[in-house]
């Protein structure tokens, strides 16, 4: 009923403005369309300096409204580095826009249509056309520069002490791999994934580093330590991200794909930091991936590195709960860890 | 002229000089009303079926996206009408997931090329290319028509596949696989994908003929005196629109072609490693390249929105230019600029691919080549701007929406420098960030252009003009309601909230944008009501609509205002105008402008 209602009046609604509209025709008609003309010219050209200053009061109001709720500082050293970027571009695009926008109402009001005034032809100018190009690229040389510089900060190779995890998107869930006291993870082979069988990576048995790798449903990572992401995925395209740590990284099915990146705060920091006691990091699917995207959602702790390793230490090993009778913990081979202790975090 | 002997059975036109014959003297074959409105070969006409399938078109797209903005801004809120009308996929009133992806699918499936390209270039170009520079018709009138018909078939198929049992193709406009090649992974993904693939390969061919089409009539078919230089930027943007689209519309068909192979014949271009959970199945496939499909689309998808805003900024200049009385400042630049982002278009597809562990030394060249474009799109803004200054501006409905382009352009412009930098890129890609962008850039002002370019052309094309207070009403909506759409979503994507999320109740971190996403929500709806409204309007001018008694209604210099004020076929009743000047003079030498066709005069300035 209510839906009928609001189709009613949204037709009749329609139909007056039809009205008024063919009206306004008729009325110009009889008034002389000539001078119809020039006072709806004079309304438009009125309106379009309106809209400028409605806008850019609308522009401030909806930056007071919104810039609490966007995420705040940055959760990692390397998020720094693209927030700086975007600040510089903000800077010099933001005066880009005022400056063209004003100029483009306001000239549109200005030069308005008048009896008294005579369009002035000015097909070009070559000198001016020189300076509008050579500014927007001396700019953009700028702002490429910087981005390239930051991008192959970010994007370079992992430093030695990094922390290894690997993670692997499937619908709609995220599964990561810690490769356990060896520092080393096992080979995997996509044929071998049974999740019935507790194999839900497709994990080799017969590779001896795959005894010690541990899988978890929570992204567990230390604070000021790199941690280096190698993605993967089972089925379709997923995207690792990871919005309070400004990072970004596709898992593609076939081809691993890694990202690094050094946590600046402990969750516990953060829910002190932002005043919130549910605050928790979220890992976010961002590519889109099936019904289930939008749930795609996993949780990243981050904790000192006392913390971190209580929790590893109490995680069972994924041979071990394949292999209940024939592997228990105890008898893992501890030879595996000498030859690749560097690798290790502690 | 060659172009004369192209419209068979004309030839006696060219020697009767008698201007007051009445329009269908001219046309001595017989005409049907089947080869008058359905088969027919008369650039003008085939326009007009271009524009009428793109609104239809355009109805659809804007009522999907309306469906999922419902979903957005009230997630928890039932409409029981959806219900009534899509069944399952409205289980309770409530858009369920797969419907909600099937929908954002089809509405940038629909909307770019359904509508932005098919419905503004093929409208335009058809219609303007032969008009102003002064060709009878196009090069091959007949593969014009093929290409209309092709593009009715692609049409067809599409809307087929909205109707079928396991629903449309539900994977994103873009259809990455694997999630596109496996039916077991998405249920859009089993026969509404094929027919999805077959639509669009019917569409590329029309695409291309009608491409091939618009630039051997623009190199070969030009009027006596109208070399290229004389050519409206109009023509200028729209021959570089059909270049790209003959250049990249071939790879992405490549692209889909294999990936048809992929889905029916048990290929491995894409696929490799995968273990479908729903089934519990290890494919066979190994060794494909999931990223290798990216790289095919986007070698189209980028020059895409290039095809789709090009013909708007020519469309813009030429009608900032005819209604502010000025000649448009700075012409060659104006083509330089054209011809640069033509050639730039190609070389930033991967831009789109930063995240997908593309090689980083490779991403930034193309941070450098994508910045790049930022220089041409300046000079094009700022050249907009000074055609303004010192103008004499009449603000007719056109002229308004020309403004609103420019406006948008700038807004969207600006955004596309954040993410085109790979660095700012890491964190908004695939958020709403990137949603609001395109959507002004490439969306909003596209359809500025052809706005702009509907009201001002009307009159051509129907010898009628559309109800200007209503036009004005459309203006002021759309161009207030697509801020407050797109402008607050900036902040929800440097929220770093994803984009085809459709709820965020989940998410601790995302959940705070309720009351914007319900804002946003009401405010499109009453866009896209005053959308239907400029269609009534439309339809009704056809017929109703106060009629054109001037053959030059807004004293423009362009060819296509010297032919009758309801041209047949064959556009001019005696011979075809002989051109003499650029199309620009206006205001020159204290006159309010000069037609194309007057020869220069003794003592005329130079410019």
């Amino acid at each position: 009923m209510q839906t009928f209602f609001i189709v009613l009046i949204l037709a009749f609604g329609f139909l007056i403005t039809f009205q008024i509209a063919k009206a306004s025709e008729y009325v110009a008609v009889l008034r002389g369309e000539e001078k119809a003309r020039k006072q709806t010219n004079r309304i438009n050209a009125f309106l379009l300096l309106a809209f400028l200053v409605v806008g850019l009061i609308g522009v401030y109001y909806c930056n007071e409204r919104l810039k609490g709720k966007i995420l705040g500082e940055s959760a990692s050293v390397q998020g720094d580095k693209i927030d700086t970027m975007l600040y510089i571009t903000l800077a010099i695009t933001g005066v880009v826009f005022f400056v063209t926008q004003i100029l483009l109402f306001w000239f549109a009001y200005k030069y308005q249509e008048s009896d008294k005034r005579k369009a002035y032809y000015y097909p070009h100018n070559n000198k001016l056309e020189i300076i509008w190009t050579v500014i927007p690229a001396i700019a953009l040389t700028a702002l490429v520069g910087f981005g390239i510089y930051y991008w192959f900060k970010i994007t370079g190779d992992a430093p030695q002490n990094a922390m290894q995890v690997e993670v692997t998107g499937s619908q709609f869930k995220w599964e990561f791999r810690y490769p356990g006291r060896d520092g080393v993870f096992g080979k995997k082979y996509y044929k071998q994934i049974n999740p019935e069988q507790n194999n839900p990576l497709g994990q080799l048995w017969d590779d001896p580093y795959n005894h010690d790798d541990v899988i978890t449903s929570e992204l567990h990572i230390v604070v000021n330590k790199p941690v280096k992401l190698i993605i993967g995925s089972k089925d379709v395209i997923h995207d690792v991200g990871l919005a309070q740590f400004r990072m970004k990284m596709d898992a593609v099915p076939g081809t691993p794909t890694t990202m690094w990146f050094t946590p600046k705060f402990t969750t516990k920091q953060m829910v002190e930091k932002s005043g919130d006691p549910d605050f928790v990091y979220e890992l976010s699917c961002d590519q889109m991936c099936g019904k289930g995207h939008y749930g795609m959602r996993g949780v990243v702790i981050v904790e000192t590195q006392e913390e971190y390793d209580r929790w590893i230490i109490s995680q069972k090993s994924q041979y071990s709960q394949a292999h209940p009778v024939q592997a228990p913990q105890k008898t893992l081979p501890a030879d595996t860890t000498k030859g690749v202790a560097v690798n290790l975090n502690k | 002229m060659s172009n004369e002997a192209n419209l068979h059975g004309h030839t006696e036109i060219v020697t009767t000089h008698e201007v007051h014959h009445d329009e269908h003297h001219v046309h001595h074959h017989k005409e049907t009303f089947i080869t008058k409105y359905i088969f027919s070969q008369d650039h003008k006409t085939i326009g007009k079926q271009f524009l009428i399938t793109g609104i239809a078109w355009a109805i659809i797209g804007g009522l999907f996206s309306v469906l999922f903005r419902l979903q957005l801004g009230f997630p928890d809120q039932t409409f029981p009408i959806l219900e009534t009308f899509f069944g399952r996929y409205a289980k309770g009133g409530q858009i369920q997931p797969e419907f909600y992806y099937a929908l954002i699918t089809m509405h940038g499936t629909v909307l770019v090329f359904f509508v932005l390209t098919a419905g503004l270039s093929g409208t335009f170009a058809n219609l303007l290319i032969p008009l102003q520079c002064g060709a009878r018709d196009m090069a091959s009138p007949f593969l014009n028509m093929l290409s209309y018909w092709f593009f009715f078939l692609a049409s067809v198929v599409m809307v087929s596949s909205l109707f079928v049992s396991t629903g449309p193709a539900s994977g994103g406009w873009t259809m990455y696989p694997p999630l596109s090649a496996l039916g077991d992974a998405n249920q859009g993904s089993k026969l509404g994908t094929d027919l999805w693939l077959v639509a669009m390969a019917l569409f590329v061919v029309s695409s291309l003929l009608g491409g091939l089409n618009y630039i051997s009539t623009i190199l070969n078919m030009r009027t006596k005196g109208m070399s290229m230089t004389r050519l409206p930027l109009t023509i200028w943007a729209l021959f570089f629109t059909a270049i790209l689209g003959v250049l990249s519309f071939p790879v992405l068909l490549s692209g889909f072609i294999l990936l048809l192979f992929d889905r029916n014949l048990g290929t491995s271009f894409y696929l490799s490693d995968i273990f479908v959970s729903q089934t519990g199945q290890a494919l066979a496939n190994e060794g494909g390249s999931a990223i290798l499909y990216q790289h095919l689309f986007w070698f189209l998808g980028h020059p895409e929105v290039y095809i789709i805003i090009l013909p708007s900024m020519g469309i813009v200049s030429e009608v900032l230019a005819v209604n502010s009385r000025k000649p448009i400042f700075g012409y060659m630049a104006m083509v330089g600029s054209l011809f640069a982002i033509t050639i730039l278009a190609f070389l930033v597809w991967a831009h789109h691919m930063f995240v997908t562990g593309l090689n980083p030394f490779l991403g930034s060249i193309f941070v450098l080549l994508t910045l790049l474009i930022a220089v041409p799109s300046a000079i094009k803004v700022f050249n907009w701007l000074t055609t303004l200054w010192r103008g004499n501006i009449r603000f007719t409905p056109a002229t308004l929406f020309s403004i609103g382009f420019v406006s948008l352009f700038i807004s969207g412009g600006l955004t596309g420098i954040f993410i085109g930098n790979s660095t700012i890129d890491i964190h908004l890609h695939d958020t709403k960030f990137i949603v609001a962008h395109f959507h002004i850039v490439m969306g909003v002002a596209s359809f500025f252009g052809m706005f702009a370019g509907v009201y001002h052309w009307f009159p051509k094309m129907f010898g009628r003009y559309l109800n200007n207070t209503l036009g004005f009403i459309h203006f002021w909506v759309t161009i207030i309601g697509a801020y407050l759409i797109f402008w607050p979503m900036h902040y929800e994507g440097l929220a770093g909230v994803p984009r085809r999320y459709l709820d965020l109740s989940g998410w601790h971190n995302f959940n705070h944008f309720g009351e914007l996403n319900k804002m946003i929500t009401v405010v499109s709806i009453i866009v896209f009501a005053v959308q239907l409204m400029f269609i009534f309007n439309f339809f009704y001018s056809i017929f109703k609509g106060r009629k054109v008694r001037h053959q030059n209604p807004w004293g423009a210099t362009t060819l296509e205002w010297t032919t009758p004020i309801r041209p047949g076929h064959g556009n001019w009743t005696g011979e075809i105008p002989e051109v003499h000047r650029w199309a620009y003079d206006y205001g020159k030498d204290g006159r309010e402008f000069i037609p194309q066709t007057e020869p220069i005069g003794k003592g005329e300035s130079h410019h």
